[in-house]
């Protein structure tokens, strides 16, 4: 079976993000960006199910303009087969890219869609269950652990009071959780051999969606800055301040 | 209009997140319609009709509805959801799992875990991890939100007087179902509600040092949380995770207990009222957020604590 993964770049996880000055956005000039890490768990996830001989192709997806190849190709390093860059000036909402995904969904047929639970930017969440109603697929969301047996895809969620185990009818839609896997280093001859894998481009033109605004963004603050705290210098005084200061104990 | 909100529950009792999203929806309108979807669960429509503010509670008591799966779920709040003017549940595993999957089916966006109500169209969200907050307006006729819990104090869990009205509609898509499931049992306060959390991390060392934790949250009447560094070293189950990708919180008392305090750790409990920091680093992150700072080792620290408190 063919396995779509998708990949979406990101500020890189360790870069501490600041709020322009004129409160439109984060800035994002000359920052280090990178694949979102829940996206590198994914790509992980359908190299490794190659490998055991349960997938035959691995097809990776990104949204967004031209740099968003690198990712792609990031992803080809790690032992994706090709690539599809559909073309965007922006990276688009969810809705957007899951209606962009769902066309391609139809084109490419998968076994199986994998995504990362939720982009470390913008932090929806949102996408893989999208795509799922859009094509009517089943969804295993905040996976941990994910087997194909026969037609269905048994799949391990993280849910809040523990690990909950379900059963897809195949093709279905995984979103990736933390725990699923470890990700594979990119080799420097993978990421040669990498650059001549195909990459093909579209537009949603091209696929049929015409994008849509769902949400305007009216402003970016930073947080609250919390009071600067104080040291103590033992637990006596610890205990000393949370009863009488805090009030908390 | 009316304004739907889906309740959190395990067919036996209503979820306290629940009564947070209530709290939100109060701020949007006036009747608020409360869905109980599950299966024996009438007692959860009863808790939901007492609730302050629910005009009228939905019942619909359906074996496909037993395990909550999207599948099943989706088109049953999408069908009910279509003349209300806002949708909302708790930004919970559930919630998370369910509201995009109908967002999708009515054509609309989104708004995931909103912690602020600036108007019946715009509200705020916290994005990369907390570090900004953006102020989102709407564009779509139906508002679909996930609401974070510890951003809205709880609606009263009492003096309300709802109908409870059956809704027959079942939806069985056939594409899911339910293998099984392995629940953290624990006596302690859920972590989510908890007035005091104590944490651990990667300071610990090994599973078995998570036992002062415990002690402490023992005086303390707390739940346990932990580091994404503790949970992927086996200290802990992965359901106690405070962070980014784990758990939200955010109580009157955070104990942070050889957590070095990364953006992803903070971004689950900064909001928390009181934080306290027991670390040996004295140059720990997690020191420039805490209220108050121990710069000692746990192992002595923690001990000592404990025996302090009464």
């Amino acid at each position: 079976m063919k396995i779509l993964v998708t990949v979406k770049r990101v500020i890189d996880y360790n870069v501490r993000v600041r709020v322009r000055s004129d409160r439109r956005d984060v800035d994002l000039d000359n920052v280090k960006m990178a694949m979102n890490p829940f996206c590198e768990i994914a790509v992980e996830e359908a190299v490794r199910l190659k490998e055991a001989g349960i997938a035959s192709e691995v097809v990776v997806i990104s949204i967004g303009p031209d740099e968003v190849q690198e990712q792609i190709r990031a992803a080809l390093a790690l032992g994706a087969d090709r690539g599809i860059h559909v073309r965007t000036e922006h990276l688009p909402e969810p809705l957007s890219v899951a209606r962009l995904l769902a066309r391609l969904v139809e084109q490419e047929q998968p076994g199986l869609v994998i995504l990362g639970k939720q982009g470390i930017d913008a932090d929806h969440n949102q996408t893989g269950q999208m795509l799922a109603a859009l094509t009517g697929m089943g969804q295993g969301t905040f996976a941990s652990a994910v087997n194909i047996e026969g037609q269905e895809a048994l799949v391990t969620r993280e849910v809040d009071g523990g690990l909950q185990t379900i059963a897809l009818r195949l093709p279905a839609v995984v979103t990736t959780d933390l725990r699923l896997n470890e990700p594979r280093y990119a080799s420097l001859p993978n990421i040669m051999k990498a650059k001549k894998k195909p990459l093909e481009s579209c537009t949603p033109d091209a696929l049929g969606v015409s994008l849509k605004s769902h949400s305007e963004l009216l402003s970016v603050t930073p947080p609250a800055e919390r009071q600067g705290g104080i040291m103590v210098s033992s637990v006596e005084e610890l205990v000393d301040k949370l009863k009488h200061d805090a009030k908390v104990i | 209009m009316a304004i739907l909100i889906v309740a959190e529950h395990d067919n036996h009792s209503l979820r306290g997140s629940t009564l947070n999203t209530v709290a939100a929806a109060r701020q949007l309108g006036e009747e608020l319609i409360l869905l109980v979807a599950g299966q024996d669960c009438r007692a959860v429509a009863e808790a939901g009709a007492q609730i302050d503010g629910i005009a009228r509670v939905w019942l619909a008591d359906h074996a496909v509805y037993a395990h909550q799966l999207a599948e099943n779920l989706a088109p049953l709040v999408t069908e009910l959801g279509r003349e209300c003017s806002h949708i909302l549940a708790p930004a919970s595993t559930q919630g998370k799992n369910l509201l995009p999957r109908v967002a999708a089916l009515l054509g609309v966006g989104q708004l995931s875990d909103i912690i602020s109500v600036e108007s019946a169209d715009t509200f705020q969200r916290p994005i990369y991890a907390g570090n900004a907050i953006a102020t989102v307006r709407s564009l779509d006729p139906i508002k679909v939100l996930t609401v974070r819990a510890s951003a809205f104090a709880a609606a009263s869990a009492a003096g309300g007087c709802a109908s409870i009205e059956e809704v027959g509609s079942v939806h069985d898509s056939g594409l899911s179902r339910f293998v099984t499931e392995a629940l953290s049992i624990s006596e302690r306060p859920e972590l989510g509600d908890a007035r005091v959390v104590v944490s651990g991390g990667r300071g610990l060392g090994k599973a078995e040092h998570f036992a002062l934790i415990e002690g402490l949250a023992d005086k303390l009447g707390a739940a346990i949380g932990a580091s994404r560094a503790a949970v992927d070293a086996g200290f802990v189950a992965n359901d106690r995770q405070v962070g980014q990708t784990g758990k939200i919180v955010a109580p009157e008392l955070y104990i942070a207990v050889g957590i070095s305090g990364a953006i992803q750790h903070l971004a689950g409990m900064k909001e928390s009222r009181i934080i306290v920091a027991i670390n040996k680093d004295e140059d720990a992150p997690i020191f420039r957020i805490a209220d108050y700072g121990l710069v000692a080792d746990l192992f002595e620290a923690v001990p000592r604590l404990t025996a302090q408190l009464p």
